[in-house]
């Protein structure tokens, strides 16, 4: 049998899985050679949370009883999330699972669906300085246009991803590389994007970039004026001058207001690139993906010669980049033209907590979509009621049991950051559009006023606890969806 | 319906949300049961399908080497009730096409479930869905409406084909057969959907007809040895469908054509009903020409 494939003892079909199949059953499958157990719908659950006993599955004690009792699915310790409940597309039908709850003497419903999102996308936002392509090029994954570069912020390069423009608009092959692009980032898959005019970058939510085959380790800690103003004191009296290499704003320290307030001398030094206030210099270079996130390879290529007026020998000169992962100390000779020297230790410290200070470079991934369409016909008879409702904070909305953040103004339109949902919480449809879980929870009595299917709710001891269902973990840093004081108490 | 339900180590026997529907898994048998009449005789049902159910997965491994070989009208008959099943559904290709009584295991255990559950109890109607592979049962006058619905990678895109069954006509089954579906095809067919008298012939039909519905040697159409992606496949070093890739129109009315003249000579040799052929957003329907009940399916 082939070496790689494992035998699932699961049943006594006994298949051999090769790695990333699954069994006859498509309930078991290979994961990187371990066996695991896949199941669509998920079921938040608390418990699971404080490390107590784990139900993975419907309990065979219960099985073929007439009345389940319920016990399986405790009310307030498990949501109902939307991720494999299905839909009711194009929602001129109640949405499939329609869940009241008591939460500490209050009557709660969810209203769970899985939302066929047209308008949507991914914002990307990669922990780098390096140069990743100029604003608005395009973004492309198998060659075909998936998105665009957005603006710099601050350490970071972002993405826009995805959008209806790409996911229909365009050629047929377009739609389904934007489609499957988005997908895979969604479900946290690691996706090669190419920019135009710019790099490579391999992104995956929650894992460092790769730019150009580099993986990236640490943000900056700051612009090279920030870290001038970050570190002046520590280097004070150690070394004369120290230049901070950066793409943005290249700093050193003799001219910076940290060097002047200290009481550090002039020491001749001259930078080629644009002056913005002392100290701090534009465009030293070409952005790039070496120092400090610009082109050089060798950092004296930014530097004029000394000033023989000021200059003078054995000036002890630091460069570094924003990161720390650049370094290389200097001494003027008695032509006062820079000799690299071995880092003194006191400076090597200096380099090393730049380092410590950089947080590890990240990619976060955010699904944004436009729930405010037909999807809300599924939730009330009245679909600007459930907006306006979400407006007013009386309706919580989720993806999975994750918090979103929604866009004031018109519509539904929410971000959520993937890392906090379960896992495989997407999926597509050949439209081609992403299929994302959406819950909205709110009083029951707000429920019955903004119009909803009162008479598709349905107490969640009700939805038996079937093999169908798979529960995980609620992840600890989001808030309970179900918790009683949010949504908070509408003002009046 | 409650102590007197076998229990069993493996299998999940539970009830779907409103208490009607039965679900029965066990390994990648999926069951959807649900029957019609009086409660008491509900009950009976469910009760004689669970029983008959927890031993059903058991008894075809047992057999599961021989029901992986492909058949011949040599083949000797397997001894357990379902695998007899499946074996007669295939036999009736083994002399011209390779199949194996494993292209009938959904609809055969579909079968065999209805067959216990009518012999316990006097429903109405009833049917078993095995993942798409239907067993069905009508007493007189009683009718049955099901859908196909095209789905890609498992989400829902459109219903194509609706049709309605009645006592009076002489489907019992139905069944669909695809590349995009759990089971390997050797075609390029987005789903073939047959009707016929049983869940298990059905369920062969539709994969020799899938298999025909192809374009040999294609550039477009990527086909992997089913082997390295199952070691243990019944279809061996078979190069099964993974990927159909741009076609032109002209090239989807040929692969149909073959698959509608298969079709159409299994339905004169009275092994189906009829079938629905899908391929690339097209349908073909086809039917035994002598046969008139009405609005059979329209697409």
């Amino acid at each position: 049998m082939a070496d790689d494939a494992i035998r699932c003892d699961a049943c006594p079909v006994l298949c051999y899985i090769k790695p990333g199949r699954t069994g006859s059953c498509d309930r078991y499958g290979n994961q990187d050679g371990k066996l695991v157990r896949l199941d669509p719908h998920v079921v938040l659950d608390r418990s699971l949370t404080r490390g107590e006993s784990v139900v993975p599955f419907a309990s065979h004690a219960s099985a073929g009883s007439e009345d389940w009792d319920g016990n399986l699915l405790h009310n307030s310790e498990t949501f109902i999330t939307a991720i494999g409940a299905g839909t009711t597309y194009p929602d001129y039908k109640p949405a499939p699972f329609i869940i009241s709850t008591e939460i500490d003497g209050i009557d709660m419903v969810t209203v769970v669906t899985e939302g066929i999102f047209s308008y949507c996308g991914v914002k990307v936002k990669i922990d780098t300085d390096r140069h990743l392509g100029p604003e608005t090029s395009l973004v492309r994954s198998q060659g075909e246009p998936v998105g665009h570069v957005t603006t710099n912020e601050y350490g970071s390069q972002m993405l826009s991803l995805g959008g209806v423009r790409h996911l229909t608009g365009g050629s047929r092959k377009e739609g389904t590389v934007t489609c499957e692009t988005l997908l895979s980032l969604c479900d946290r898959k690691a996706v090669e994007l190419t920019i135009d005019g710019g790099a490579t970058v391999q992104v995956q939510a929650g894992q460092p970039p790769i730019v150009d085959g580099v993986r990236e380790e640490r943000m900056r800690v700051g612009c090279g004026s920030a870290t001038i103003g970050m570190f002046a004191k520590q280097w004070f009296g150690k070394v004369d001058e120290v230049v901070v290499v950066d793409d943005h704003i290249t700093g050193v320290l003799s001219q910076h207001q940290a060097g002047k307030l200290l009481g550090v001398p002039e020491t001749g030094i001259q930078i080629k690139g644009r002056r913005s206030t002392p100290g701090r210099y534009f465009r030293v270079a070409e952005p790039g993906t070496a120092w400090g996130g610009t082109d050089i390879e060798d950092p004296l290529s930014i530097l004029n010669p000394f000033d023989p007026k000021t200059a003078r020998a054995g000036l002890r000169l630091l460069m570094v980049s924003t990161t720390g992962e650049h370094s290389a100390f200097f001494e003027l000779d008695e032509r006062l033209i820079p000799v690299e020297k071995e880092l003194p230790v006191e400076l090597r410290q200096s380099v090393e907590r730049i380092r410590e200070n950089c947080e590890p470079a990240m990619c976060s991934v955010l699904f944004m979509g436009g729930a405010g369409g037909s999807l809300r016909a599924g939730v009330t008879e009245n679909p600007v009621r459930l907006t306006q409702s979400v407006k007013d904070s009386l309706t919580r909305v989720t993806c999975g049991g994750a918090p979103v953040y929604v866009w004031p103004g018109g519509g539904i339109t929410l971000m959520v950051d993937v890392m906090r949902m379960p896992e495989n919480a997407f999926g597509y449809v050949p439209t081609p559009a992403i299929v994302a879980p959406i819950e909205f929870t709110l009083r029951l009595a707000d429920y019955a006023a903004l119009g909803g299917h009162m008479d598709h709710v349905r107490p969640l001891s009700s939805v038996a606890p079937d093999a169908e269902r798979r529960r995980v973990a609620a992840r600890d840093e989001n808030p309970w969806p179900l918790s009683v004081n949010v949504p908070p108490r509408p003002k009046s | 319906m409650s102590a007197a339900i076998t229990s069993s180590p493996r299998a999940q026997i539970a009830f779907l949300p409103h208490q009607h529907r039965l679900h029965l898994q066990d390994g990648p048998i999926d069951l959807i049961v649900e029957a019609f009449g009086p409660p008491n005789e509900i009950r009976a049902a469910y009760q004689t399908a669970v029983q008959r159910f927890v031993t059903v997965l058991d008894e075809l491994c047992k057999e599961l080497l021989f029901l992986r070989q492909p058949a011949t009208r040599e083949s000797s008959l397997p001894r357990g009730p379902v695998a007899l099943r499946m074996m007669q559904a295939v036999k009736p290709y083994a002399k011209v096409n390779f199949i194996t009584p494993m292209a009938a295991v959904a609809g055969a255990v579909a079968e065999e479930i209805l067959f216990s559950m009518t012999h316990a109890a006097n429903l109405a109607r009833a049917y078993v869905n095995n993942g798409g592979d239907i067993a069905l049962h009508l007493s007189l006058g009683e009718r049955f409406t099901t859908g196909a619905i095209e789905t890609r990678e498992g989400k829902i895109a459109s219903l194509f084909a609706t049709s309605t069954l009645d006592a009076s006509m002489p489907v019992r089954g139905i069944a669909t057969s695809g590349w995009r579906g759990r089971s390997f095809s050797l075609g390029i067919a987005d789903a073939v959907t047959v009707l016929a008298k049983t869940a298990s012939m059905a369920d062969a039909a539709a994969t020799i007809i899938a298999n025909a519905v192809d374009l040999p040697g294609h550039p477009q159409v990527t086909r992997i040895p089913a082997r390295d992606l199952t070691p243990d496949s019944d279809l061996g070093d078979h190069l099964v469908t993974r990927h159909v890739g741009h076609l032109s129109e002209h090239e989807i009315e040929t692969a149909l054509d073959t698959g509608s003249i298969v079709a159409a000579n299994l339905a004169s040799r009275g092994l189906i009903h009829s079938a629905a052929l899908r391929l690339a957003g097209e349908t073909r329907i086809v039917t035994h020409d002598t046969l008139h009940y009405g609005e059979l399916l329209h697409a």
